[in-house]
């Protein structure tokens, strides 16, 4: 009996050619509205053409016919899953064009909501990763953290997702004692517990590590070349990340240890974000501990409004209070550019003011663009199945990719 | 700039840096300036890719993290494309600026950073900015077949088309926009503090001829001319008293 070696059935004279398939627009590994035309070599993938714009709603223009003030809402509606992150570039970029002081609570506040921010995006990245990759019951686990997360929001700002909490100046409102008492009680108990428990699930798990190891490698040039940013440039070994190098409300005055990958896959990739949830807990503990007393939002009544109370008694008030909610306030003419370090990586503002109430120009600069564009470089020689893990570990949000 | 009140990102200090880049890029500088802690400099258009190339081998800015446009119709070369750089060594942000008509093409980047691409495409759907050399210049914020750049100001807010499901066609159709009322646009600004409409009456006031020898006061801007110099409400706000 002779060795006989397997035909391929492709051999011979028919020829199958690379074909394209279409990856989306509605596709839940898609995490929106992304349309991918995969150019596939039997099921490994040659090219990936990015179709984006599917959600393009034209932010940008709407917010040049608003006022400073009216703006600010459409930053919560950019990335949807962590809406504070983006109204902190905004509001930061407000306030350095108009060189604002804001009180130290107000910082501390929009920190501490910020990270919370932080923790609730990377639920929803993390649950969807590993449903991406075949796991269920992690994702939720974690979406009862990001519920918790969410009420949090609410009992700060009235709305559980869209909170257009963070105003230029400070933040809105001051929050109740109590639910500072809850969310320290929240994490020292109940989010360790949630999440350390779903997390066994995963890390060292067979399966997941089988779908995400050595996936899309990414060199520390490419990282730069490509203009990654937040934890996908932490996961290339980069040790970058805004909070630390251009601190800005009080992330100078806490403690956090910036997480770096060593393999730079989508595996570090994930790890990566697993060690920064750990981190912003630890970061909000330090707000609650050190936050001080005093006024939230800044006193200046030029940009901040004054009390409803004070507007009972002082006619100043008041008429402060209607310019500002008709006119707004004026912005001195300039321009600036203000990145933060959102939950997934650097999320910028350009803000062109030409002296009035409305910005003239504001250029939003989304994580996902950079990122999303390299994804034909990473999936090349990657097979079909590896496109969602890529997507997943990405963290893209069409809302703000697409703006 | 005088002392720093806000909390915006800190990074390195612009300390002596205008003058070292203005230096270093030479006759490729048309303007440099520093401003709310901004360093910005506009570049001679056709010398950007050479200028960007000696801030990233040169001065280590490593990263383009964005490229923004900016629409001046008023001006001759109408737009502003400004490139956002980032040093991650020096721990510094850079915006290098060039202006282009919609008929200049503008040197494309794609060939320092991979990343211009989209970032290009972008200014180029939003704004009509034309790249040369750039291997892909496709829509991609807009859908297939737009037409018009939109972010260009004299491009209408509601836009010329709208979509909707056609029951007969079975399909989503194009049809221009047709709005049941026009889009409101308020203007809050204080009448005497630069808007530009005319408030009712104000006709009354440059409407009688004055005698021809004396110059016309009207000729100025009558709105403003119109008002006594009321005392001004006290909450103007001022953004430059911030």
């Amino acid at each position: 009996m002779s060795l006989q070696l397997e035909q391929s059935p492709t051999t011979g004279d028919e020829v199958i050619s690379n074909y394209t398939i279409n990856f989306g627009p509605q596709h839940p590994a898609a995490h929106g509205v992304l349309r991918m035309v995969l150019e596939l070599d039997g099921e490994v993938i040659e090219r990936v053409d990015c179709h984006v714009g599917l959600l393009h709603r034209g932010t940008e223009k709407l917010i040049e016919h608003k006022t400073y003030l009216q703006a600010l809402p459409y930053f919560d509606r950019l990335d949807y899953c962590s809406p504070l992150g983006m109204e902190h570039s905004y509001v930061l970029a407000v306030e350095k064009l108009l060189n604002v002081e804001v009180p130290l609570r107000g910082q501390y506040l929009r920190v501490l909501f910020a990270e919370l921010t932080r923790i609730c995006n990377h639920m929803l990245n993390m649950g969807s990763h590993v449903m991406d990759v075949g796991a269920m019951t992690p994702n939720l686990w974690l979406f009862e953290i990001r519920e918790d997360c969410l009420s949090f929001f609410e009992r700060a700002s009235g709305a559980r997702m869209h909170s257009a909490w963070f105003r230029p100046g400070g933040v809105h409102q001051d929050v109740p004692q109590a639910l500072l008492d809850d969310m320290g009680e929240w994490l020292e108990h109940r989010l360790p517990q949630l999440y350390e428990d779903a997390l066994s699930l995963v890390v060292d798990n067979r399966i997941f590590k089988q779908r995400n190891v050595d996936i899309a490698k990414v060199s520390k040039e490419d990282a730069l070349a490509w203009g990654f940013s937040g934890p996908m440039i932490r996961a290339a070994g980069i040790p970058w990340d805004l909070r630390k190098s251009q601190p800005y409300d009080v992330y100078d005055r806490v403690e956090f240890d910036v997480p770096v990958g060593t393999n730079s896959d989508c595996y570090d990739r994930f790890m990566v974000r697993a060690e920064e949830v750990r981190q912003s807990a630890r970061i909000m503990k330090q707000c609650l501990r050190d936050m001080p007393q005093g006024p939230v939002a800044s006193l200046d009544r030029k940009v901040s409004p004054p009390k409803r109370a004070e507007m009972k008694q002082s006619m100043e008030a008041l008429i402060h209070h209607f310019k500002l909610y008709t006119e707004g306030f004026h912005v001195p003419a300039g321009e600036v550019y203000v990145a933060t370090e959102s939950p997934k990586g650097e999320f910028g503002v350009y803000l062109v003011s030409d002296g009035s109430n409305k910005p003239y120009r504001c250029k939003i600069r989304p994580t996902a663009f950079s990122h999303l564009q390299a994804m034909d470089f990473m999936c090349k020689g990657h097979m079909l199945p590896d496109a969602t893990a890529i997507l997943g570990a990405i963290d893209v949000v069409f809302g703000e990719c697409d703006r | 700039m005088s002392e720093v009140l806000h909390s915006a990102p800190r990074c390195a200090s612009n300390e002596g840096r205008l003058a070292a880049l203005t230096k270093a890029l030479g006759k490729k500088v048309v303007t440099a300036k520093e401003e709310h802690g901004e360093i910005v400099i506009t570049v001679v258009r056709e010398s950007l890719t050479d200028a960007l190339r000696q801030l990233r081998d040169e001065h280590e800015y490593q990263q383009l993290m964005e490229i923004a446009g900016a629409d001046y119709p008023q001006r001759s070369e109408r737009f502003d494309v400004v490139y956002m750089l980032l040093s991650l060594t020096q721990n510094h942000r850079l915006l290098v600026k060039v202006t282009a008509a919609e008929q200049t093409p503008v040197p494309t980047v794609t060939t320092l950073w991979p990343n211009a691409g989209w970032l290009e495409r972008e200014v180029f759907d939003l704004y009509g900015v034309i790249f040369e050399g750039n291997p892909d210049l496709r829509r991609i914020l807009t859908d297939y077949g737009f037409e018009g750049h939109p972010f260009r100001k004299d491009f209408p807010l509601t836009g010329y088309v709208e979509l909707h499901y056609s029951e007969e066609e079975k399909r989503v159709v194009y049809a221009p926009v047709k709005l049941p009322q026009d889009l409101r646009q308020f203007d809050f600004q204080s009448p005497w503090e630069g808007a530009e409409y005319a408030l009712p009456g104000d006709e009354k006031a440059a409407a009688p001829p004055p005698p021809p020898p004396a110059p016309p006061p009207a000729a100025a801007a009558p709105a403003k001319k119109a008002t006594t110099p009321r005392q001004k409400a006290p909450a103007k706000p001022k953004g430059d008293k911030a």
